[in-house]
């Protein structure tokens, strides 16, 4: 860009390089950024308790929370990877294969069936990584690859999906997924913490300021000295551990390793991230706007529910319109600003 | 650049690689072939030539609108949800006859088609966002109007689906012409190279006066309409509509079979005959697996092995 | 304190440094210059780890001791800093943030200790003069402060070799001034300094020692102040001094008629932040300069004209009658084309050949039905590569491939294959070779003869004083003076440009 800002005449005196001020509208829409979806959440979530009985009790609330467990854990992988600029779009198959690995792994034990997914799910992240960062292919023809040839390897591993590996309810990786603490189930606890770590990873470690800067400018970065390959393969190893450890969590939920799940989950992960403010742009996200949008896709769906009417169809046509919705704020309030 | 130091070798190697990024695919093919005619029992059969050629038609006509615009520098994610749209479309209005359906059925796609084009021309979208969007909404949709699977007897849909000329299958004749039709359009048509301007340097293109944004949203209604096509045409041989499962990986197999067929990513560039040489290639590799026994997980997992391959060979040529 | 001996650096097709020796020592200021295609910027990528030099072809040495850097993140940590000529910071982080990238302060369990780091940010940017808030994106800053930025970031490591790559492009000249005392107390502390500019006053300002790249080789090293300016220009270009005397520095022939009618009229043109009111008329026939410095408005009025920026007010008049603004293809269609600045970004479409870039804009006119009549395609190529001297291997070679004098002259051929009334150009020889520079330059010449009202934007101000018949001064987005006659001279516009608060450019 040949983008030039013109300086007002200044003063006296060498106080030339003041930033120049803020404007109100844009204050405004720096804070629709960064908390619109929150402010959305709380409304929708007042709308839907006064519209359904049902939508404040504890069992829907406890079915809310422990699925957007599941998504939320995707989403906080893939939020590193899109404040990169990049996309990760093999995440729902590698939430399937590692569901898959735990329970199969599961026979052996807690560290197996926890272990196991991660080391797969990692290394096909880090495959991704190494082949988007070295080899310089486009993040999403990659990872497109990578969703095709994870679905490959569950289909071999369950015998082309026709058998389903069960995990015993009695070993401690059940409880994993089946126990409460103070009423809330482990599954939300462990997101809770894995988002705590992942928010200190990338507002407070350098290799968070990393990802900052790789996906603000990476040429700039490069020459910065910032190791970039090494940022974007440490992005997508990361994405795929969140998606092998959600699909193992979720294993232990369900008891059993299913085989069909995860498909489109990449989108909602997407959505989710999008939603929360980060920029699909790359170079400016928050971990806790990720966690909001999640929340804020599963209220939706589980008012669409509520209303019974509506086919749940409808849930796949009202993300669709709100992700395209969020996009084109995104898009307008990001090109107001960069008017200044 | 100064060419004097360039050494015979340099050259040589260089026009070697940019050989086999052009027409790798088409040898890829030829290998295919031979291995099979070779190994395969039963393989050179017109019987056998003639389902192959009838599966590979609906990925070819949907990877024609994937080549538009990829080398637009963009990405179509939507066209399988348009295919499950088209096939919920032509089951909701076949009451009012056969060529309202298709018509509802093509309208749906070019629809879906303006909204991804003002996606990105007007609002400045992403294209991979803006198609997802469509993507996801696009398939609801499909299911919010046919919720299941439903059984077409239409004897004019049927004949379209399964009848032939002289042996040849009419899918098969319609994805061809189709091909003809939009290789004209690209080589040979002021929209074609402002298509081609505006996908290798989209700010040059806006300023040499382009109209970029009325090209963008053609782009992205000639892809929709092209996957409303392929969605009326596999709804006629399936003789059903099942807008659950119909299309589904669809944008996969396209951006595969433009890619193979070195189309590059970045734009710039769209290689018609490269496609059609993909989609072959892609449908031969998955037949050859089938026929010899090997697991679906197997053919999926030599699909994601291709793509990474084909644009790992096309890198070479985005870094000059 | 660094240096290379016979290094060579090859890429597929092009050698790109031939055996160069080059020295940088402890508290001398060393200037690189050098033609573009010189190997300056690879010769300062291998020095600072972006390249590797070829194999067993001469050897890097740094504080006594043979080194090579595999990646720029080594060169830095062994202390060497480089500034580039386009700020390369990251615009959506903050400015300590980018202060302190890949070295930020850290405290208990290794996170970052942002309160230290603000601190020291704050510190190190007023030593330079500079006083902004560092929690904001840097964006928010001008350009000249994000490159002071850059430098405050490449003083603050304990850098013993700067590396500042043409650094004052896009600075103000209170800022060129606050970079040289920088460079001088960074002479004082005993470091090195390797400084590459185009400008010649800088370099004599600034700096002790030179070295002269031409093809790759050092053609020249030595004292700065041995060296007069044209003994410099004639090793740079490799010519007798005699041919460039005899010419002068610029191609420009004398003045035009300037008595018709306006064929462009642009009235108080005003967008909101960068122009405010500008008015400008340029008759058939005449070169108007467009004079100011960096961010003073001067491509914002081309673009505004040329209907690529948005405007909230004002008029542009064409040959009597108006256009609507805020789109190019109405502008285009009135018959006004725009050369942009940056030719590769906004220019040229690099993967296309040479034919269809020349077609590119006259596309519709050179169609029937949607289909392109290649026939007229081909004879209207042949006229214009014949007609401005296009250098290609032929007309189907990517345009991507050419230098930038000829993908400039593509350009050209782009627009008058329109037939342009108003022909706008903005810096059309920046980054071209002297030799195709003198070229374009005849050109603007000869198009102006021919008729076409030319709008020139050049920070060559040679270029500009002696290509302009008139000059119109822009300051802060609004006009501030008109030149003409024998008010064209560089002290009169540098005199209208520092007119109020005082600080004119460091240009004898």
């Amino acid at each position: 860009m040949t983008m030039t800002d013109v300086e007002t005449a200044p003063p006296a005196g060498p106080r030339h390089d003041e930033p120049l001020g803020a404007t109100r509208a844009e204050r405004l829409s720096a804070l629709a950024q960064q908390h619109g979806a929150l402010v959305t959440l709380v409304i929708a979530v007042i709308a839907a308790s006064l519209s359904f009985d049902t939508f404040l009790t504890g069992d829907n609330l406890e079915n809310m929370a422990l699925s957007s467990a599941f998504l939320a854990v995707v989403a906080l992988g893939m939020t590193f990877v899109i404040v990169t600029g990049g996309i990760d779009l093999s995440v729902g198959s590698l939430f399937a294969l590692g569901g898959v690995l735990a329970a199969w792994g599961s026979q052996y034990g807690t560290v197996v069936a926890l272990l196991l997914p991660l080391a797969v799910c990692g290394l096909i992240g880090l495959v991704n990584g190494l082949l988007i960062a070295r080899s310089r292919l486009a993040p999403f023809i990659v990872t497109l690859a990578a969703m095709l040839g994870a679905r490959g390897i569950l289909l071999a591993v369950t015998d082309e999906g026709s058998t389903t590996y069960l995990v015993d309810k009695s070993t401690f990786f059940a409880s994993l997924g089946q126990e409460k603490l103070l009423g809330v189930g482990v599954p939300v606890w462990i997101t809770l913490a894995l988002f705590v770590l992942g928010a200190v990873v990338l507002r407070r470690t350098r290799f968070g300021q990393y990802v900052y800067a790789v996906g603000g400018n990476e040429d700039a970065a490069a020459l910065m000295g910032a190791p970039v390959a090494r940022t974007k393969i440490g992005v997508y190893t990361v994405s795929g551990l969140c998606a092998g450890l959600a699909g193992a969590l979720n294993a232990a939920w369900l008891v059993s390793g299913v085989t069909i799940l995860g498909s489109g989950m990449e989108l909602e992960a997407i959505s989710a991230v999008v939603i929360g403010g980060t920029l699909l742009t790359g170079g400016f996200g928050f971990i806790s706007g990720s966690l909001v949008g999640v929340l804020l896709l599963k209220v939706i769906q589980n008012v669409i529910n509520q209303i019974g009417s509506l086919d749940s169809a409808y849930q796949q046509v009202v993300s669709g319109a709100f992700l395209a919705v969020v996009v084109i704020a995104q898009t307008w309030l990001g090109r107001r600003r960069r008017v200044l | 650049m100064s060419e004097l130091t360039l050494g015979r070798a340099a050259v040589d190697r260089d026009r070697l690689l940019r050989l086999l990024q052009d027409y790798g695919v088409y040898l890829g093919v030829a290998v295919l072939l031979l291995v099979n005619i070779a190994f395969t029992p039963h393989f050179l059969s017109a019987e056998n030539f003639r389902t192959q050629a009838v599966q590979v038609a609906p990925v070819l006509i949907v990877a024609l609108g994937m080549a538009l615009a990829i080398g637009s520098e963009g990405v179509d994610l939507s066209v399988g949800s348009v295919m499950a749209l088209a096939t919920s479309l032509i089951s909701l209005y076949l009451g009012y006859g056969a060529w309202i359906a298709l018509i509802a059925a093509l309208v749906g796609g070019v629809l879906v088609g303006v909204a991804n084009g003002a996606l990105v021309a007007f609002i400045g979208v992403q294209p991979i966002v803006a198609t997802l969007a469509l993507m996801v909404a696009g398939r609801g949709l499909a299911l919010v109007l046919l919720p299941q699977l439903k059984d077409v007897r239409d004897p004019g849909l049927r004949s379209l689906g399964t009848g032939d000329v002289l042996g040849i299958p009419y899918l098969v004749l319609i994805a061809a012409a189709l091909a003809l039709l939009v290789a004209f359009v690209v080589r040979r048509t002021t929209f074609g190279r402002q298509l081609l301007a505006i996908g290798d340097s989209r700010p040059a293109a806006q300023l040499a006066g382009l109209p970029v944004r009325r090209v963008l949203v053609l782009v992205y209604v000639l892809s929709g309409a092209l996957a409303a096509v392929a969605g009326v045409l596999a709804t006629a041989r399936l003789t059903a509509s099942d807008p659950t499962s119909l299309g589904n990986l669809m944008e996969l197999s396209a951006i595969t079979a433009v890619v193979v067929g070195g189309t590059p990513l970045t734009g710039g560039r769209v290689r018609i005959g490269g496609t059609v040489a993909g989609a072959v290639l892609i449908q031969l590799l998955t037949a050859t697996l089938i026929k010899h026994d090997l697991p679906p997980s197997w053919t999926q997992i030599a699909q994601a092995v291709v793509i990474v391959l084909a644009v790992y060979a096309a890198r070479e040529r985005g870094k000059r | 304190m660094l240096s290379a001996s016979s290094l060579s650096k090859t890429f597929p097709g092009v050698r790109a440094l031939d055996g160069v020796d080059f020295t940088a020592r402890a508290g001398e200021v060393h200037a690189l210059i050098g033609e573009n295609g010189a190997g300056k910027s690879t010769l300062i990528k291998v020095l600072t780890g972006v390249y590797q030099p070829d194999q067993d072809a001469g050897e890097l040495s740094y504080d006594g001791r043979r080194v090579s850097f595999s990646t720029p993140l080594e060169a830095q940590h062994a202390g060497i800093s480089t500034i580039y000529q386009e700020v390369n910071l990251v615009p959506l982080m903050s400015v300590a943030r980018n202060l302190f990238l890949g070295r930020e302060p850290r405290g208990k369990l290794g996170l970052i200790d942002f309160r230290r780091m603000h601190r020291e940010a704050d510190a190190a940017l007023r030593e330079l003069g500079v006083r902004v808030d560092v929690q904001r994106p840097l964006r928010e800053l001008g350009v000249g402060a994000q490159q002071m930025v850059a430098l405050a970031r490449a003083v603050s490591v304990d850098a013993k070799v700067v590396i500042m790559d043409e650094p004052t492009s896009s600075l103000e000249p209170r800022e060129v001034r606050t970079l040289f005392g920088v460079i001088r107390m960074l002479r004082e502390r005993g470091i090195a300094v390797v400084y590459v500019s185009h400008r010649l006053d800088e370099l004599y300002e600034v700096c002790d020692v030179v070295t002269v790249l031409r093809d790759g080789k050092v053609v020249h090293t030595g004292s700065l102040g041995d060296l007069d300016r044209l003994r410099l220009v004639s090793l740079m270009l490799g010519r007798d001094i005699g041919d460039v005397q005899d010419e002068g520095l610029t191609k420009f022939s004398g003045e035009h008629d300037a008595a018709a009618e306006p064929v462009l009229r642009a009235e108080e043109l005003t967008a909101r932040h960068q122009l405010h009111g500008v008015s400008l008329e340029v008759r058939p026939g005449e070169v108007v300069g467009l004079g100011g410095l960096l961010g003073s408005g001067r491509s914002e009025t081309a673009k505004a004209i040329a209907g690529a920026l948005p405007t909230d007010s004002g008029r542009v008049v064409v040959a009597g009658s108006p256009v609507r603004t805020g789109s190019t293809p109405a502008a285009i269609r009135a018959g006004i084309s725009l050369l942009p600045e940056d030719r590769k970004a906004e220019g040229i479409v690099p993967g296309l050949s040479v034919r269809e870039n020349i077609a590119l804009a006259a596309l519709p006119g050179l169609s029937r039905f949607g289909l392109v009549d290649e026939g007229r395609i081909d004879k209207i190529v042949d006229t214009f590569v014949k007609r401005l001297r296009i250098k290609a291997s032929g007309p189907h070679q990517k345009v991507g491939e050419l230098s930038g004098g000829n993908q400039q002259k593509v350009l050209l051929a782009r627009w008058l294959a329109m037939n342009p009334k108003v022909l706008l150009l903005d810096e059309p020889t920046r980054g071209i070779d002297v030799g195709a520079k003198a070229e374009v330059q005849k050109l603007i010449d000869e198009l102006a003869d021919d008729g076409l009202g030319v709008l020139l934007i050049s920070s060559d101000m040679e270029e500009l004083i002696e290509g302009s018949d008139r000059v119109v001064v822009l300051k802060d987005g609004a006009v501030v003076a008109e030149l003409t006659g024998d008010a064209v001279t560089e002290d009169r516009l540098m005199r209208a440009i520092a007119a109020t608060p005082a600080g004119g450019p460091p240009v004898e």
